[in-house]
């Protein structure tokens, strides 16, 4: 049996190596989509790809008079995976653009990778953390979702002037998405003579799930409490406040009270309703390119949210903008990319949340959401509009050297005394 | 039954081998020369330090892979890397010689803990230690980098070769994994080898002959340490990046699985284990529903324990003792249908008290 | 007690003047200093319970581990997968019928006939192999482990404990007098105390088990001499199959109680597979009253650490393992 089993594995790697220097179509071009489809963000990953499918859709599987032929490649979160992942997308596969990946240490390993292969094309997927184009950028990778510290603007202006919140207790996961969200949040909110002090600020190791005694811990004579944990994380920590008789309002992170934490089966309700957050998307946003999306996506995918998340909204943006471009450069990629980068560089089109375009280190400028949880006509939770704020760019408005002068994200910036 | 002997006896196939591993490079795309050529070679020298322990010493340490993932560490740290925490900057020789001291120097300490205990004890403990690597690495900061861990390991530019293009990495993977290789070859012949695998079938008897059963565990794990110290050096190199996830549990026991799949009997099982795990690991995906590699590597590892618990190398065995009924290959066919000989050890210990 | 104190008379009054300093800590309103020093009495107060309550649910997890290690030598290293099982299964359940209760029995029930399908179809095969049986349930751990992600993928479950355990509770314990006189008394979730009462619970019954039933007597015997049992007529493949059924079910039950109080989400299995082998190396492997020391000393060191240096909290349970090993290899309840 076990000599069958055997032989069947040497003749599939048979049938692999045969195929090693495959010749390329000349009327396909491979598109390479890279997301978590193991380990803890499966789920997330699966959404990413709807976003794919749904780009791809449609344009029927056709860019600049060329088939498009889609190449996925799955990594478990870690940069590691991720990086092995994209090698083989890149150097056995050989896609000359390449969607993705999924979250942020992935997104800076990608940056790394990006400047050794400069022939290839790398638009990023969701990932979100600050220095995969602020510092450093390589020249072909390109970002049309955002960081997290823009995806928080307006945030922290709206808790300290509409909400009156001045003393504020943060608990986040201890990496550098959640410092990237820290810092685009705090950032306003202190400037305008808010506290959060940093020793009533929380950092639990991701993936911890008793979050009991940093409830115990948290102060008393804080207004409300800043969280920016995300996916199991966030539902953990809300049952768990819940259980623990928690009464501090909320302020939400992007992941913490998206349609992946809303969506999950838990008693989340009593604790998120009315939770302020900010990001690129919002559920109930009254605008008809956003509702087309929304039916498109429930139609084609009846077992996924309720209503496209993050995750399927930037793959779906990164994917249309490769697209595009191939568009514009009729599918001719033949000087190594150079020209479909120069189209990419200075794409600017309209998305189901409005206008996106690139900065000149290759990052989005977009709108931002700013929206507060309430419950839906279906009964689900779901983030309601509460308003646009136009065109942020990852500098938040400051020049470029100025912004830098504010240093690395980190816990302890910015310092908020 | 002695292992030496079965080994000196596959000399032309060994010398296709030899000639095999070093024309690869030409053949193959820059992928598969390195992704799965290096990639498999790295790993199979992590792996085959642990064959130096449980196939000789009867120890199964699931923290091999911790050593590694120290000296891979170690080098980012002494080194240079582009994350701004620490870097040193020692020149690189100095960087990996400490490096694969202070991995060998934890793997011995790794040891001293764990030999104070009996047999079953080794693996939990040394599962423990791994976690508890992971999470120190994870949360520390200040020498780890935590979560981030540390990016821009470069390889040094000696001879004006760039050592991680993929030819020149992969022949010195090779290099290292057929020094290694010998190495082990020649211990497990050596007097200490010798002892060891007899401390291994009984350690009793062994501690009454007047040896000293702990010194020779502590020691073997230190020369594993150097062994898996190395390839975690080369391990910085090829990935140009280290962080917690490298050092996972999860990766830990693939180091095991690669082992016992290849086979812990003779040191060619590792890397033989190797490359079968990293060509699943990369065209799983391809082949049969991408998202179930893990169902598929353990079903694998599943069924080598339940039937052939000598691995690849068993199955080598048995199909070679069915073609030629030889008197000598009957010789063979008895040992592998037997069970394998780590395996063996823990029954024949028992029986003989 | 006059004996005890005859024989170790400086460590009795060790003993007695740390029972005394913790019942003040507990009880007491808090001086403005004591606060300074370490802090609000809340957090200690709760970081107590909390450790107290945690350590009831690893005992519940390594209670069946160290049993069936203690009997047949197995080191079942997919103790964390039917932990993991047990959850989703009793998740089903539960939202099935809306009844939790149910979700608890048949979580056990499922995961007991899981673990004798182990013993009588794989275990069996290589009795007296103890490293080939670790690997063998390393094995299934991996498999169990993606089949298990393939069906519920990576969601988050959450159960819906009864109505009655939901919320918090006041104990009568003061965290301190407002300025205005009133005393602010400290809250604790209802659901988590029950966890620790169960684990007592469960507790008791095994100790009432192994030692005041014929049954347990027999598995007691084979713990001491397996051969010998085997020799003086008792069927001990039927003993083996009881044993592995019971450790087995309470990694179901455990699951169920667990998840209720945290959640369930993958990588949970190893995180109580771990939980267990450190509770249970730093226990003594084998011995149930070990278990229930382990998981004290556990419980509590991890929510101490978590509450008062939360960045390094994780690193400490291993550091007191490594402690006991080095000073006390068998475990701190563990005789050889």
């Amino acid at each position: 049996m076990i000599v069958r089993y055997i032989s069947k594995t040497l003749l599939a790697i048979a049938i692999v190596f045969a195929g090693w220097h495959s010749a390329k179509a000349q009327e396909t071009i491979k598109m390479g989509a890279l997301a978590t489809l193991e380990g803890a963000f499966t789920v997330l990953g699966e959404e990413g790809m709807r976003g794919v499918e749904m780009a791809l859709e449609e344009f029927g599987y056709e860019a600049g008079g060329k088939t498009i032929e889609l190449v996925t490649g799955s990594s478990d979160a870690s940069p590691d995976s991720a990086l092995r992942a994209a090698r083989k997308l890149v150097e056995q596969d050989g896609v000359p653009i390449l969607v993705g990946p999924l979250s942020g240490s992935e997104g800076l390993a990608l940056k790394d990778y990006a400047k050794t292969h400069p022939d290839v094309t790398f638009i990023n997927g969701s990932s979100a953390a600050q220095d995969t184009t602020l510092r450093e950028p390589a020249e072909n990778f390109f970002r049309f979702t955002g960081d997290g510290a823009q995806w928080l603007a307006g945030l922290g202006e709206y808790a300290y002037n509409e909400k009156g919140y001045r003393n504020l207790a943060v608990l986040a996961e201890d990496y550098s998405f959640p410092y990237t969200q820290v810092f685009g949040f705090l950032e306003p909110f202190c400037r305008l003579g808010g506290k959060a002090p940093a020793d009533a600020r929380f950092w639990v190791p991701i993936g911890n799930n008793d979050y009991s005694s940093v409830i115990a811990a948290l102060p008393d004579d804080v207004d409300a409490i800043f969280v920016a944990l995300g996916g199991a994380d966030a539902v953990k920590f809300l049952t768990q406040y819940g259980q623990a008789g928690g009464e501090l309002p909320l302020v939400g992170g992007t992941i913490t009270v998206d349609q992946s934490v809303l969506g999950s089966k838990g008693r989340i309700r009593d604790q998120v309703i009315g939770t302020p957050s900010a990001g690129p998307i919002s559920d109930t946003w009254d605008n008809p390119a956003w509702r087309e999306f929304q039916d498109e996506y429930r139609e084609r995918f009846p077992d996924g949210f309720p209503s496209p998340s993050l995750f399927a909204h930037s793959y779906y943006i990164s994917t249309k903008a490769a697209l595009l471009a191939l568009d514009e450069v009729n599918g001719d990629l033949s000087d190594g990319g150079k020209a479909y980068r120069r189209a990419l560089a200075n794409l600017e089109f309209e998305t189901p949340t409005g206008k996106v375009s690139l900065d000149e280190r290759r990052n989005a400028v977009a709108d931002v959401f700013l929206t507060e949880v309430t419950v839906d006509d279906a009964g689900n939770l779901a983030n309601e509009t509460v308003r646009v704020i136009p065109q942020v760019n990852q500098t938040l408005g400051l020049p470029y050297e100025e912004f830098l002068a504010y240093g690395q994200v980190s816990r302890e910036n910015p310092s908020c005394e | 039954m002695d292992p030496s002997r079965i080994w000196t006896r596959v000399h032309p196939l060994q010398w296709l081998l030899i000639v095999l591993l070093l024309a690869y490079p030409g053949p193959a795309s820059d992928f598969f020369t390195f992704q799965i050529g290096a990639y498999s070679l790295i790993l199979g020298t992590i792996a085959l330090s642990l064959m130096m322990l449980g196939g000789l010493g009867g120890m199964v340490s699931l923290a091999q892979l911790t050593v590694a993932g120290l000296a891979a560490y170690l080098v980012a740290i002494f080194g240079e890397n582009s994350v701004g925490v620490l870097g040193l900057g020692w020149p690189w020789w100095v960087t990996c010689l400490v490096a694969v001291f202070i991995a060998a120097v934890f793997s011995a300490f790794v040891g001293a803990i764990s030999v104070r205990t009996e047999g079953i004890y080794t693996i939990m403990i040394t599962l423990a230690i791994a976690v508890a690597f992971f999470f120190l690495v994870r949360q520390n900061y200040v020498v780890f980098n935590g979560w981030t861990g540390f990016a821009g390991i470069e390889p040094p530019t000696l001879f004006g070769v760039y050592w991680r293009d993929p030819a020149p990495f992969y022949y010195l993977s090779l290099a290292v994994a057929a020094f290694f290789y010998w190495a082990v070859v020649y211990c497990s012949r050596s007097p200490f080898g010798l002892a060891l695998q007899a401390i291994r079938d009984n350690p009793r008897r062994m501690h009454a002959l007047g040896f000293n059963v702990a010194a020779h565990r502590v020691t073997a794990y230190f020369l594993a340490g150097i062994i898996a110290g190395t390839a975690g050096v080369l391990l910085a190199w090829f990935n140009g990046r280290i962080s917690p996830g490298s050092v996972g549990v999860d990766v830990a026991i693939d180091i095991l699985v690669i082992a016992v799949i290849g086979g812990m009997r003779h040191p060619v099982g590792p890397f033989a284990g190797a490359v079968v795990f990293v060509l699943l690991q990369n065209f799983a995906i391809d082949l049969i529903d991408r998202e179930r590699f893990n169902t598929v590597i353990g079903l694998v590892f599943f069924l080598v324990v339940l039937f052939s618990p000598d691995g690849l190398l068993g199955i080598w065995s048995e199909l070679r003792s069915r073609f030629q009924q030889s008197r000598q290959s009957r010789f063979h066919s008895r040992g592998s249908s037997g069970g394998s000989k780590t395996f063996d050890s823990v029954g024949a210990s028992q029986s003989s008290h | 007690m006059g004996r005890l104190f005859g024989r170790h008379p400086n460590w009795t009054i060790a003993v007695l003047l740390a029972a005394v300093v913790l019942v003040w800590l507990i009880f007491a309103v808090w001086p403005e200093w004591l606060v300074n020093v370490i802090g609000r009495k809340k957090t200690f107060v709760n970081t107590l319970i909390n450790g107290l309550t945690l350590a009831g649910l690893y005992f519940l997890v390594a209670s069946g581990f160290t049993l069936i290690f203690g009997l047949m030598r197995n080191v079942n290293l997919a103790h964390g997968a039917m932990y993991l099982l047990g959850a989703y299964i009793g998740y089903e359940v539960a939202e099935a019928s809306g009844n939790w209760f149910l979700g608890l029995v048949v979580a056990f029930l499922a995961v007991a006939l899981f673990g004798v399908l182990m013993q009588v179809l794989i275990f069996r095969r290589m009795e007296g192999d103890d490293l080939r049986q670790t690997m063998v349930t390393i094995a299934i751990s991996i498999i169990a482990a993606d089949l298990m992600l393939a069906v519920w993928t990576g969601t988050t479950y959450q159960f819906t404990p009864p109505e009655w355990l939901f919320g918090a509770i006041t104990l009568p314990i003061v965290s301190v007098v407002k300025s205005s006189g009133d005393a602010v008394f400290i809250k604790y979730p209802a659901y988590r105390l029950a966890v620790f009462f169960l684990a007592v619970a469960v507790g008791i019954a095994l100790w009432v088990f192994l030692n005041r039933t014929r049954v347990g007597m027999m598995v007691r015997a084979g713990v001491n001499d397996r051969d010998m049992l085997a020799a003086s007529g008792v069927n001990i493949q039927l003993v083996f199959m009881l044993v592995f059924g019971l450790g087995a079910g309470l990694a179901g039950l455990a699951g169920v109680v667990g998840g209720t109080a945290l959640s369930i989400a993958p990588g949970e299995d190893l995180r109580y597979l771990l939980a267990s082998l450190v509770v249970v190396i730093v226990g003594g492997l084998g011995s149930i009253s070990g278990a229930a020391v382990g998981a004290l000393i556990i419980g509590l060191a991890e929510q101490f650490g978590l509450a008062y240096f939360p960045t390094y909290g994780v690193v400490f349970t291993f550091l007191i393992m490594v402690l006991v090993l080095a000073v006390r290899p068998q475990g701190i309840m563990g005789g050889r």
